[in-house]
């Protein structure tokens, strides 16, 4: 009896919280008609608002994807002193507001920051494209590490030592041994990141100066058509970002098993 | 490493440098602001409801997905992740359309509550789920024969297991929800002392040119969000700790 | 092929000493097994010979070559693993391959010397099958034959049987011995069971608390060991007083003999062809005593029954 009662308690919620609000997006942006909605997001601004989400996610996701990988082998197989802190420091952007990690790049770069000087070289950072990217580089760089740790631990040393005794050198052993075991994890780690990547808000809004049709990434796009009472605009490039979203749930549902199968 | 300086921690060194560049005094008169002060105690008032209704629906959510057996689980499991694929201004604007101004339910901090409770749904869920899968249920049979009624059960046996990775879960479910930005800038609005929260506090003082104002803020939610990763590196600590030797 | 010399190794971890000063000589094409319990510094003795952990003091050598500060993968060891370390995203086939894909050797190569050791190891039919697809058994003989595929100078085997059953694990010893007496590489094996050494190896190395406390053949480990710690280990044996004595050199008789004591007979354990009876002493020792059915038979021996025993080849130890 009781766990009924759980199962439609948790369910109920669930379906409140999540699907209510979704289907509401779907709901709003095709109110007017399909072709309404289509013409919405295929005007100019939005267009290149989604290329430019697509190309930042593009610096940032191969960036973080190294760099998870690299620093969750230093995690786990190195003896470095002070694990504890940089364990703590790849978590930190999990923790923080968006908004503070966009003021911390505008005080680093901004006006009399330490790297403010580097605006006067033509190399301008914030109110751009770079300043985006670090944003985004920011706020979607634990993914990939989160993803990797556990499964490195659980994979253990015994058969990265087994190559080595067969002949292998480092590189080859993470080739051909470390690689293919955490491939799914990193896969997992990937798509999280890239669905932070694509859907950040308040750091790169912070950072962006927000010009329609230069520095205005979609979800910027969302935020400025609803300011404008454009609010069929704003639902229907809604409904593209939450058709990414399904697209992350369904890959992510897709690499589960395989990952726990590896 | 080099990567992480850059990318992490340079601008949070900028940040706080900035904070006191003005010496203490002008970091205690832009925190002290009644605005800011105001939106503060809200900001934490809505996060740590959030943070215990999480910890309940969570618990449940998570409970349900590995113990129970019915149709279409596995779909359910994914739509956990949700919250994590979807861009925060998406959820806000939707939110809002419900719970706004406009909407059929006009309620305001109401209406942030549930943006805050959308965003931080899968961090207890994901943090207590793996816990719950690898809880021997060999533990609850023996303690069954022992004579132990489910509720007992519970209380003595799976609810201490399962704390630590709950009060885990609940821990970056709270510093996600102070500082939780896009779902809440909409339904927030900018009404000062009413449903203004920190981070749109500070992302309007960035936008008048108060940067210091901004800085002091963004330095106490840091030092709330180190906090919470602390807590958490405490709480794995406390929940391995059967398991050294 | 080489024999393996160490000399004078010691390593720490945490400043508790695994190895305290080892010497010991591996003679070329033997099959020696390193024993001890747990903890004795037998698995980080082989490690330390694979080059998989650098010892804090002291030399190995390879045949004639000092090889301390060689990378494991330069070494020319052949290493089969407790948990087996099978790779698990390739198949059966790519597992046996993979050092000598990494030695770049010619594909037709690879495959004849593959096919041979899988015969070797008979997995003939299961070169396309994934290890999770395998049994521990069949697992372990994969693992052996991807060692020996690089030819190695020298075969090492941590606990190799140690997560099989018993059943399995007998196979396997028996099946390693004709193995070694086919391709004749050095091996050592590791083994907490005196049972496996004494059954597999020709030379055994007693280790204990990070030293070794005798090396020799089963028989002269049996017969004469060096003290009572490996009198014990390779052994079951009964302690009175200061003097050691093996179950099998119990002789119980109905009537007082030269040199015999009373005891009282608390239990008769029928085992089969062996029977253990256990004894209390007037003196309040126990004592073991292993007979074969028909003694147990001509003595009609009970539970209560006072006999007389006589202890022949006892040991002490200084």
């Amino acid at each position: 009896m009781s766990r009924y009662v759980i199962r439609f308690g948790a369910l109920g919620y669930l379906a409140l919280l999540l699907l209510l609000p979704v289907g509401f997006v779907f709901y709003r942006a095709f109110d007017h008609g399909f072709s309404h909605a289509w013409h919405a997001v295929t005007t100019p601004a939005a267009v290149h608002a989604l290329e430019l989400t697509l190309l930042i996610a593009a610096i940032a996701v191969p960036a973080n994807t190294v760099f998870g990988i690299v620093m969750a082998l230093a995690l786990v197989r190195g003896r470095l002193p002070g694990r504890g802190l940089l364990n703590a420091a790849v978590d930190l952007p999990l923790a923080l507001s968006p908004v503070v990690v966009g003021l911390s790049l505008v005080l680093l770069y901004g006006r009399g920051g330490w790297l403010g000087g580097l605006a006067g070289h033509g190399l301008k950072i914030l109110f751009a494209f770079p300043g985006m990217v670090l944003a985004t580089m920011f706020v979607s760089l634990p993914f990939v590490v989160r993803e990797v740790v556990p499964v490195l631990r659980e994979i253990g040393t015994e058969q990265e030592q087994a190559a080595e005794t067969l002949g292998a050198g480092p590189f080859q052993t993470f080739r051909r041994i470390t690689f293919p075991a955490i491939r799914w994890a990193v896969a997992y780690g990937v798509v999280l990141t890239t669905a932070r990547a694509i859907g950040e808000f308040g750091a790169v809004s912070a950072v962006s100066g927000n010009i329609e049709g230069r520095t205005q990434t979609l979800p910027l796009y969302v935020k400025a058509q609803f300011d404008g009472f454009d609010t069929a605009g704003a639902y229907a490039s809604s409904v593209v970002l939450a058709m990414i979203a399904i697209a992350v749930v369904v890959a992510l549902r897709a690499l589960h098993p395989r990952e726990e199968a590896g | 490493m080099g990567y992480l300086s850059v990318v992490v921690l340079l601008p949070l060194a900028a940040l706080v440098w900035s904070s006191r560049a003005g010496g203490l005094s002008v970091f205690w008169h832009e925190a002290t602001r009644p605005e800011a002060v105001a939106a503060l105690k809200l900001t934490l008032g809505v996060a740590a409801v959030c943070a215990l209704v999480n910890a309940v629906a969570g618990t449940a959510i998570a409970w349900v997905l590995v113990r129970d057996r019915f149709r279409g689980k596995g779909i359910v499991d994914s739509v956990i992740d949700l919250p994590f694929a979807l861009p925060t201004i998406v959820a806000g604007l939707t939110l809002l359309a419900l719970y706004g101004p406009s909407g059929p339910f006009r309620v305001d901090i109401v209406g942030l509550i549930v943006a805050l409770l959308f965003v931080t749904l899968p961090f207890v869920v994901r943090a207590v789920q793996p816990v719950l899968i690898e809880l021997d249920t060999e533990m609850e049979e023996a303690a069954a024969s022992l004579g132990a009624r489910p509720l007992a059960i519970f209380r003595r046996i799976i609810f201490p297991n399962l704390l630590p990775a709950v009060l885990s879960g609940v821990a970056l479910a709270f510093a996600r929800a102070v500082g939780e930005f896009g779902a809440v800038v909409l339904i927030s609005g900018n009404i000062p002392f009413k449903t203004q929260v920190s981070s749109v506090y500070i992302f309007g003082q960035l936008q008048s040119g108060n940067g210091s104002g901004a800085a002091a803020v963004s330095v106490l939610l840091l030092v709330i969000s180190l906090g919470a990763l602390l807590a958490i590196g405490g709480f794995r600590h406390w929940r391995t700790r059967h398991d050294r030797v | 092929m080489s024999g393996i010399t160490v000399l004078d190794v010691t390593k720490r971890f945490n400043g508790f000493t695994a190895l305290d000063d080892v010497s010991v000589t591996i003679p070329e094409g033997s099959l020696t097994a390193l024993l001890g319990p747990s903890g004795s510094g037998k698995s980080t003795l082989l490690r330390v010979i694979a080059g998989l952990e650098s010892p804090d003091g002291g030399k190995v050598l390879i045949g004639n070559e000092d090889v301390t500060e060689q990378p494991a993968r330069a070494r020319g060891v052949g290493m089969v693993f407790q948990h087996y370390a099978a790779f698990k995203h390739m198949t059966v086939y790519d597992n046996v391959a993979f050092g000598l894909a990494i030695r770049r050797r010619p594909r037709a190569e690879i495959r004849d010397r593959v096919h041979e050791l899988l015969e070797l190891v008979q997995l003939e039919g299961l070169a396309k099958r994934y290890p999770a697809q395998l049994s521990g058994g069949q697992r372990q003989r994969m693992a052996l034959a991807r060692a020996l595929a690089v030819e190695p100078g020298v075969l090492l085997l941590d606990e190799p049987f140690g997560a099989l059953d018993a059943r399995v694990r007998k196979e396997l010893r028996a099946w390693l011995r004709r193995l070694h007496d086919e391709v004749h590489v050095t091996t050592i094996i590791v083994t907490h069971d005196q049972e496996e050494a004494m059954e597999v190896a020709g030379q055994i190395v007693v280790l204990n608390e990070g030293r070794i406390e005798q090396v020799g053949s089963p028989r002269e480990l049996y017969d004469s060991p060096a003290n009572e710690f490996v009198m014990s280990f390779v052994g079951p044996v009964n302690r009175v007083g200061e003097t050691f004595v093996r179950p099998h050199d119990v002789e119980l008789s109905l009537e007082p003999e030269a040199g015999s004591e009373e005891a009282m007979v608390e239990r008769v354990v029928h085992l089969g062809f062996e029977v253990r009876v256990e004894l209390l002493r007037a003196d309040g020792e126990r004592l073991l005593a292993q007979l074969t059915q028909d003694d147990v038979e001509q003595l009609e021996l009970e539970p209560g029954q006072i006999v007389h025993v006589r202890s022949s080849r006892t040991k002490t130890f200084a």
